[in-house]
């Protein structure tokens, strides 16, 4: 995001707005998006802007909000309170068939790849050009294996079926199927976990290509400091269901915020206390 | 006064928990059957679940039927012999197997596989997020996952329950001319000549019934399942216990329906 100015606090609307019209306007916008869950209040007024062709990580610890945020966007999880704009558009607003139109133009890689096991790489990475009918099921395969070439995946990886692939190859593949519809937002929810550094390197490496070649806006949430450097330009972080923090990822672990720099530096003393389950 | 309220609520909320159960569950189906009529149809997942229901549970209903038409001849040889009406065990045969044995037998058979294997594979996706995956991949999980299970079991079970018919009587058949010393072509006589095209008919609706409710309680466990492991082996017996109660429940219903005709 260029333009970015230091003393911006993202917790102030006035503040935000500004920070939003100085740059462009937001490819998405949150304002005040809150969700609760039982008793317990997930999000607490999120307040968020995302440039296009930028790419946000969101960072947070387990039980932050961060799965919860993007989920909010993506329309998984409807919020209690609060505006979700993708384009200018408050996506919370839009009747159901337009926001399954909006879903066309969205890719999300999940945390643990979550491909379809009845089908195979190809079908997987080709679903919703399959599903949309954009192509038959021949052209499918080939469009399967020039995407899989993309990710460093050989052509007749096509033809196995997920359970087969080791963990990095799966995650490759779910980055395959992401950007096999040429989106122009992707999400990314942890997509380093579970892997050894090399690979979480590699994958990271992987996402900056296909969003810089895509053109896309990205959005990711991880705990992987490494990760988040290596894929964010901007990077926000979220604590007890707000954003509490946002700058350039470069600065993670020397941000000047306390609360951002024990958590970059895994530090246990700070302000941040995990809080025990009484 | 708390020891005549506490189990009087306790009551009321596990009625007013039911009640949203079964609404849920309605709701669900209701949307489930409102996507048969909407494009885009899936006819690749419906014939796969069709395939599924009718031909992988064809030897286990199979196997049912023909011992149950075995059983029923003997029983019921053993009852008409004490008031010489053996003459009247193939009319007998025949009539529970077509309006009853058949349906409510393959129905809890076809409980046991399909329900279990709906809720299994529905609630895997559900807790590895594949769900989630169908809808960022602009896909109604209803429409993609649910619907095409319900209409392959309407469609399927009665035609396992026309076989379930068929082997049933041919079990029967079998014991009364091997064991009871009928004669094949008056055994074979007096079942045709009684059986009425009703009697069929109501089973195999009955049978698609049964089989619509086997993949609904298959699908909306598993869609509804929460947690890892523990949570699917939960939707998998709620759903395989809920349609085994179900169908004995309906079966009461629709034949009191077809009775009162």
């Amino acid at each position: 995001m260029s333009g970015f100015d230091p003393a911006f606090d993202p917790g102030d609307a006035t503040a935000t707005s500004v920070h939003a019209a100085l740059v462009g306007a937001p490819k998405i916008r949150m304002r005040g998006v809150r969700k609760a869950f039982g008793g317990k209040q997930v999000l607490d007024g999120v307040d968020l802007d995302v440039a296009p062709q930028s790419s946000m990580v969101i960072l947070g610890g387990s039980g932050s909000g961060k799965s919860v945020t993007i989920k909010c966007i993506l329309g998984l999880i409807t919020p209690d309170e609060g505006v979700i704009e993708i384009d200018g558009v408050d996506v919370l607003k839009l009747p159901r068939r337009d926001r399954e139109a909006l879903g066309d133009r969205i890719g999300m890689l999940f945390q643990n790849g979550a491909l379809f096991d009845s089908l195979p790489v190809w079908e997987n990475v080709c679903f919703k050009l399959l599903a949309q009918k954009r192509i038959g099921r021949a052209q499918a395969r080939d469009r399967a294996a020039e995407v899989l070439a993309q990710v460093g995946l050989a052509a007749s990886v096509g033809d196995l079926s997920p359970s087969e692939l080791s963990g990095g190859m799966q995650k490759r593949v779910a980055l395959a199927r992401a950007i096999a519809a040429k989106p122009d937002i992707i999400f990314f929810d942890e997509p380093t976990t579970g892997l050894d550094p090399i690979m979480g390197a590699v994958i990271d490496g992987l996402i900056v290509d296909c969003v810089k070649k895509l053109g896309a806006t990205a959005v990711s949430i991880t705990h992987d400091m490494a990760s988040a450097r290596r894929i964010g330009g901007q990077a926000a972080m979220i604590f007890k269901g707000r954003i509490v923090w946002e700058g350039p990822a470069a600065t993670l672990g020397h941000s000047g915020n306390a609360m951002v720099d024990q958590f970059a530096n895994g530090e246990r003393e700070g302000p941040i206390q995990m809080e025990l389950r009484r | 006064m708390d020891l005549v309220l506490n189990p009087l609520a306790a009551v009321g909320r596990g009625v007013l928990g039911a009640c949203r159960t079964v609404g849920n569950a309605a709701l669900f189906a209701l949307e489930a059957v409102s996507h048969l009529a909407r494009p885009p149809f899936y006819g690749r997942l419906f014939l796969k679940a069709f395939f599924e229901i009718a031909y992988f549970s064809l030897p286990v209903v199979a196997l049912t039927a023909v011992f149950t038409g075995m059983v029923l001849v003997l029983q019921s040889y053993t009852g008409f012999a004490r008031f010489n009406a053996t003459g009247a065990v193939a009319n007998l045969v025949v009539l529970s197997i077509t309006r009853e044995l058949g349906p409510v037998l393959a129905g809890l058979m076809v409980a046991g596989r399909i329900s279990a294997s709906f809720a299994a594979e529905i609630g895997t996706m559900r807790v590895t997020d594949q769900i989630d995956a169908l809808t960022t991949l602009s896909t109604n999980p209803m429409k993609y996952l649910v619907a095409p299970r319900l209409l392959a079991g309407a469609l399927a079970m009665p035609l396992l329950v026309l076989v379930a018919d068929i082997l049933g009587v041919m079990g029967g058949w079998l014991i009364a001319t091997l064991k009871l010393g009928f004669v094949s072509a008056t055994y074979l006589k007096a079942t045709f000549d009684f059986l009425q095209f009703d009697d069929v008919f109501s089973g195999l609706v009955k049978a698609s019934v049964f089989g619509f409710v086997v993949a609904l309680m298959g699908t909306w466990c598993g869609y509804n399942s929460k947690g890892g492991a523990q949570g699917v082996g939960g939707a998998t017996t709620t759903a395989v216990v809920t349609s085994s109660i179900l169908i004995l429940a309906l079966d009461y219903v629709l034949t009191e329906m077809f009775f009162a005709q």
